[in-house]
């Protein structure tokens, strides 16, 4: 088995109140995410993403299709707990994440959970801290740290629960640029050093530039995938759908529409700044 | 309308051990009609600052003058205050609460005891500058509309009470990149149609970048830096060490000029480095 996450034809959808009709908010997604890969969903508000994502530790359930984590179904109910231990999600709002009032009780409370000896929980709790940085919070109170320093803690919670594959949905959207940072160092680092899959559903698109891969949502379907490189050369199918690409990229794709001759899967400053210097 | 900070000073919960200091010793002064972006780290005063500016906080000590008149003093009409400093928060949305997007829109003003047709003028006006069709959607649920909609009536709904200064608090915040345009564009053909005074909370700095006159930096508690944004914006160091950042065309222009390419240093928008570089090209050729 290579394959963490396998989605096939999965169709979802739901019905919106005081309408008859039923939203499809996904018609037929199929991919396929590796073991140890870092994966970017990049799509509008509505295109599904999110949905899709919840499919992943069986919040949801296909309408049709089959969704298989870690080699289990997501319908084989028999599987729901080992499933979500798998795959372990971290949302938005980091206030809404955190239940316990000292941080390291916080990260605790999963493998508490799951029936995990004593012993080994805090062996867990002080291994997943570090691992975000944050062990020097452990006794600090959740309440009173930064956003990107929540973010983390609610990471260091999946964390502690040994998963194979963390979904992130919009991790940063509430957090300053150095928060920013601080998260997705983290969710880097995790993948690189840990082997953790990743999937990261985001609308900063220079948060997509390391990925392995970027698949792109419109319309509950995928529209688009390949390398980050790929894809942020389709700048016109990209604004098109309502996206940005980073702001190098967009500088590159200007320049050229301006006569330049440069290449137009530019996504770092550095390239830009090489293809500049043999202009001269 | 201006506005006047001066040694504003805010401490939470006095006397306690967890007495803190969340302003100190603020000052600034804002001209009628400028727009300004508000930038500082998660926790640097931000919020704050801007709940005192409509008298929704009231300061430890300092004062505030909105035109000129102290906000802050003994006394103050405070309902009529709040009327003239539209405050819109962080997920307005959230405040959304009638069955129709038009009574959600009209609940201000007809708070205010205006006449029907007045309202309804007002309503029309407010929902035409967020961009959201009214005969299409006065009649629908604001709960039935996308994220990005919703926000936008919610802003409607403080723009209907026609304030002279409007504050946003992060109104961007996990909006898709065309939420963000679409919002932000309503801002600025807004400023530059009715000439309001305008202060944007932002983390982007690409945003405050491309529409702010004028940046107000917030670390600690403290307005550390101000300027135009080309004069902020120079101080990549010390904003980097403040948790903040500068738009990642200004690290293409540091790294160009170290190659030996000659572009100011001041530029900070896509537009103006792409003219620039163009320049800089066309002038070597020839």
């Amino acid at each position: 088995m290579e394959n963490m996450v396998e989605i096939n034809n999965v169709f979802y959808g739901y019905k919106k109140h005081d309408q008859a009709e039923e939203f499809l908010a996904l018609r037929g997604v199929n991919l396929k995410v590796k073991i140890g890969e870092f994966l970017v969903v990049i799509g509008h508000n509505g295109s599904g993403k999110s949905t899709l994502s919840k499919h992943i530790n069986a919040i949801y359930l296909p309408k049709e299709g089959e969704v298989i984590v870690n080699g289990m179904n997501t319908k084989d109910i028999s599987k729901l707990w080992d499933i979500r231990q798998s795959a372990g999600m971290v949302f938005q709002n980091p206030d809404n994440q955190i239940v316990a009032t000292i941080v390291e009780e916080d990260v605790a409370f999963g493998p508490e959970n799951m029936g995990v000896e004593p012993k080994e929980i805090r062996k867990r709790v002080e291994s997943a801290l570090k691992a975000v940085r944050m062990e020097e919070y452990s006794k600090h109170a959740p309440h009173l740290l930064s956003g990107g320093q929540k973010q983390r803690v609610a990471i260091a919670g999946i964390l502690a629960m040994k998963p194979k594959c963390i979904i992130l949905d919009e991790p940063t959207a509430m957090l300053d640029p150095s928060g920013r940072k601080e998260v997705i160092e983290t969710i880097k680092k995790l993948n690189k050093e840990e082997g953790i899959t990743i999937i990261l559903i985001t609308h900063f698109m220079e948060e997509a530039v390391d990925a392995d891969r970027v698949v792109v949502m419109d319309d509950g379907k995928i529209v688009a995938e390949g390398t980050p490189r790929e894809v942020f050369s389709k700048v016109e199918l990209l604004k098109k759908l309502g996206l940005d690409v980073p702001q190098v990229t967009e500088l590159a794709y200007e320049l050229k529409k301006s006569g330049l001759n440069i290449r137009q899967d530019i996504i770092t400053i550095d390239e830009l700044v090489e293809e500049l210097c043999q202009l001269r | 309308m201006s506005i006047k900070v001066n040694n504003l000073t805010f401490k939470y919960m006095v006397g306690t051990p967890f007495e803190k200091t969340a302003l100190d010793n603020v000052s600034f002064e804002i001209k009628d009609g400028e727009f300004i972006g508000l930038i500082g780290h998660t926790g640097s005063g931000k919020s704050t600052l801007i709940q005192h500016l409509n008298g929704l906080l009231k300061p430890t000590s300092g004062e505030i003058y909105i035109d000129d008149e102290c906000i802050t003093a003994k006394g103050v009409d405070l309902k009529r205050i709040r009327q003239l400093v539209g405050l819109v928060f962080q997920y307005p949305e959230h405040q959304l609460f009638e069955e129709t997007v038009f009574k959600d829109v009209s609940y201000g003003p007809k708070n205010l005891g205006l006449d029907e047709e007045e309202i309804e003028s007002r309503v029309k006006w407010a929902l035409s500058i967020v961009g959201i069709d009214y005969d299409k959607y006065k009649d629908v649920s604001p709960f039935d509309l996308s994220g990005g909609q919703k926000r936008r009536v919610a802003i409607a709904g403080v723009l209907a009470m026609q304030p002279k200064v409007l504050i946003l608090d992060e109104p961007t915040a996990g909006l898709d990149p065309k939420g963000r345009d679409e919002i932000l564009q309503n801002i600025k053909n807004l400023h530059k149609k009715s000439k309001m005074t305008i202060i944007l909370v932002s983390h982007s700095m690409d945003d405050v970048a491309e529409l702010a006159d004028k940046l107000i930096v917030m670390y600690r508690g403290k307005n550390i830096i101000q300027g135009t944004p080309k004069e902020v914006f120079r101080n990549v160091e010390t904003l980097e060490s403040i948790g903040l950042a500068v738009p990642q065309v200004k690290y293409l222009v540091q790294s160009l000029n170290k190659k030996g390419f000659n572009l100011n240093e001041d530029i900070i928008t896509v537009s103006e480095a792409k003219d620039a570089i163009l320049k800089a090209l066309r002038r070597e050729k020839k």
